[in-house]
């Protein structure tokens, strides 16, 4: 407030009524379109590298350059070629088995750190909270180290483990902030009906919370679907190599880089996650509205 | 409640539970267990891995690949008097204060100022736009801007100099408008929502006395959104400084060490020339340097945390 009340007691404001004269409509849309003008060209300059990959993906002689697209598919037949078949399912995998993973962990830890009582509750909300904030990177050779130690190399369920770990202070929190806005009453109800514990979790809150649920996943999902430097130092295994490493491989393989090849397995390997990344945007717009199951 | 009983009720938490309280059920401890077990295995003991690891000769391979020992601060010795090691936190900082903190937050700030004033159309469209670029995989935006710079690119082609390779002229301002083109969609989209908690009525009553747009801006809109800005500017340090992939995919660190960031520096070290022990010291450097700036941030958020309480 302070800063406001300097502003309104400077009084060299007071003397420009020159300001209303002029008819506020006008003024107002030749704004609009220089601002819209100004707003489209940077929105241009954003766009350009995706109108590239596009491009490029469909044309016969990509180069770094634009080309005339031919709106051919042979770069995409040329990319499952390269492998690029096999590198998704890799990742697929990954990104699945850790998504399992670090949601199941996450709901369990979330929902108790929500509803119960915990000993020294403060302290650990605090610790995944800056562990969510801690670049994996620099956890990276420890957790190589251990996983030499362990023998857990070259095994993508153990790789998609150290992935799911990377997500699981992020969703913590998520979850527990989003547990918190689900009314207890109807966990009550189910008490009082003899549910136990995790037949409360498991049929009233989990159905209640399932878009929030869905939002963590899908973070979780995207992060390890993208990963690559931990799949790069934990799995050397070229028959495991998730996409992110496949297109890695395929820059640096050759001097000449093959721009249509690879632009097509750039897009085939984003895709999923711009669906789902939208999707999920449409989950949080949903409205997440508990006000329905309790009266009063 | 007298001195006597409330000392009693300490003594004897047990026997003076409150009935409408949460007790501690230990069946409690199992829900927590497989977080507290990922949580301990990966993080935890990785971090104490890290500050042992740190002061001894560990090797990938080679003779302390096995009997690697306690070496007390060689490694921090041969940082302090690594040149390379200096010229990297050096690139670090330009990184992650240009084109991390810096450019990506006037941008978000721009788009997200300029959003609010631009017809609908073209708003939904630019706002697309920018959040398309950040959702896509980092190794997806690495390999566009690699093949946008390089000679006959699209880039070089717009600057009038289709002959360049721009990763060997300029690689370290290529992977910085990389970052920028990235990361901006995450500044819009917080600053966005600061802009859209400012109370219409506070920039209606200035209009009403007479100040102009600029002076609307500075002096009213972005005072009362700077806790905003500085969480932003907080999350940008933390997302960038441990930013390995988009710099490694496009130019491996090269040419020579020119993009050499900290990460990229700890990975080469540590993977390439197999000095773990050295590449484990190096990553501890780049967590004091992150804590460093987290504590800058949290010291200027002071006045409004305090606020808050």
């Amino acid at each position: 407030m302070s800063t406001l009340e300097t502003f309104a007691q400077s009084g060299d404001l007071l003397d420009k009524p020159e300001v209303l004269t002029i008819p506020p409509s006008f003024r107002g849309t030749r704004n609009k379109i220089i601002v819209s003008f100004i707003h489209m060209v940077l929105g241009i300059v954003f766009l350009l590298p995706m109108v590239w990959v596009v491009d490029a993906a469909f044309s016969a002689h990509a180069s770094g350059s634009l080309t005339r697209p031919s709106f051919t598919l042979v770069n995409f037949r040329a990319a499952m070629s390269l492998g690029a078949g096999r590198a998704i399912e890799n990742s697929l995998y990954l990104a699945i088995v850790s998504t399992v993973v670090a949601t199941f962990v996450s709901v369990l830890a979330a929902y108790a750190l929500s509803r119960r009582r915990v000993p020294l509750k403060g302290s650990f909300l605090v610790a995944t909270l800056m562990l969510s904030g801690l670049p994996i990177t620099l956890l990276l050779i420890p957790i190589y180290f251990l996983y030499v130690r362990l023998g857990w190399l070259n095994s993508p369920f153990y790789t998609s483990l150290a992935l799911a770990a990377s997500s699981v202070p992020f969703t913590i929190w998520l979850l527990k902030n989003f547990f918190d806005q689900v009314p207890k009453e109807l966990e009550e109800a189910a008490a009082i009906e003899g549910a136990g514990g995790v037949r409360i979790l498991w049929r009233v809150v989990v159905p209640l919370a399932t878009p929030g649920i869905l939002v963590a996943s899908i973070i979780t999902f995207i992060n390890s679907w993208g990963s690559f430097l931990l799949p790069l130092v934990l799995d050397a295994n070229p028959s495991n190599t998730p996409a992110a490493i496949g297109i890695y491989s395929n820059i640096v393989a050759n001097s000449q880089v093959s721009y249509g090849p690879l632009a097509a397995y750039a897009i085939l390997f984003s895709l999923p996650v711009m669906l789902l990344y939208l999707l999920s945007t449409r989950w949080l717009h949903g409205g997440f509205s508990f006000a329905g199951g309790v009266k009063g | 409640m007298t001195v006597v009983e409330k000392l009693a009720e300490e003594a004897e938490p047990k026997t003076r539970r409150r009935a409408d309280r949460e007790r501690f059920r230990p069946s409690t401890l199992l829900w927590l267990t497989p977080a507290t077990a990922i949580l301990a295995g990966l993080f935890l003991v990785p971090i104490g891995y890290a500050i042992y690891l740190g002061f001894t000769n560990l090797q990938l391979l080679g003779p302390h690949a096995q009997s690697y020992n306690f070496t007390g601060l060689s490694n921090f010795d041969r940082m302090v008097h690594d040149a390379q090691f200096w010229s990297s936190v050096r690139l670090t900082l330009i990184f992650v204060i240009a084109s991390g903190i810096i450019a990506q937050t006037f941008f978000g700030m721009a788009l997200a100022l300029l959003a609010q004033r631009a017809f609908a159309a073209i708003r939904m469209s630019v706002g697309a736009i920018v959040i398309m670029a950040w959702v896509l995989p980092e190794i997806a935006c690495a390999f566009l801007w690699y093949s946008f710079s390089q000679s006959g690119g699209l880039l070089s082609h717009l600057i009038g100099r289709p002959g360049d390779d721009l990763l060997s002229t300029a690689p370290f301002l290529i992977v910085c408008l990389a970052n920028v083109w990235r990361g901006t969609a995450f500044s819009m989209l917080i600053l966005s929502a600061g802009l859209r908690a400012v109370p219409a009525e506070v920039d209606e009553a200035a209009q009403l006395e007479g100040a102009s747009y600029l002076r609307r801006l500075f002096r009213v809109t972005l005072p009362i959104i700077r806790p905003t800005i500085l969480v932003n500017m907080l999350l940008i340090t933390i997302g960038t400084i441990g930013d390995f992939t988009l710099i490694y995919a496009m130019t491996q660190g090269g040419p020579g060490t020119s993009t050499s960031i900290l990460p990229v520096f700890m990975y080469i070290e540590a993977f390439t020339y197999n000095a773990l022990g050295y590449g484990t010291a190096i990553a501890l450097a780049l967590m004091v340097i992150g804590f460093l700036i987290s504590v800058v941030y949290i010291h200027q958020l002071r006045p409004e945390l305090r606020r808050g309480q």
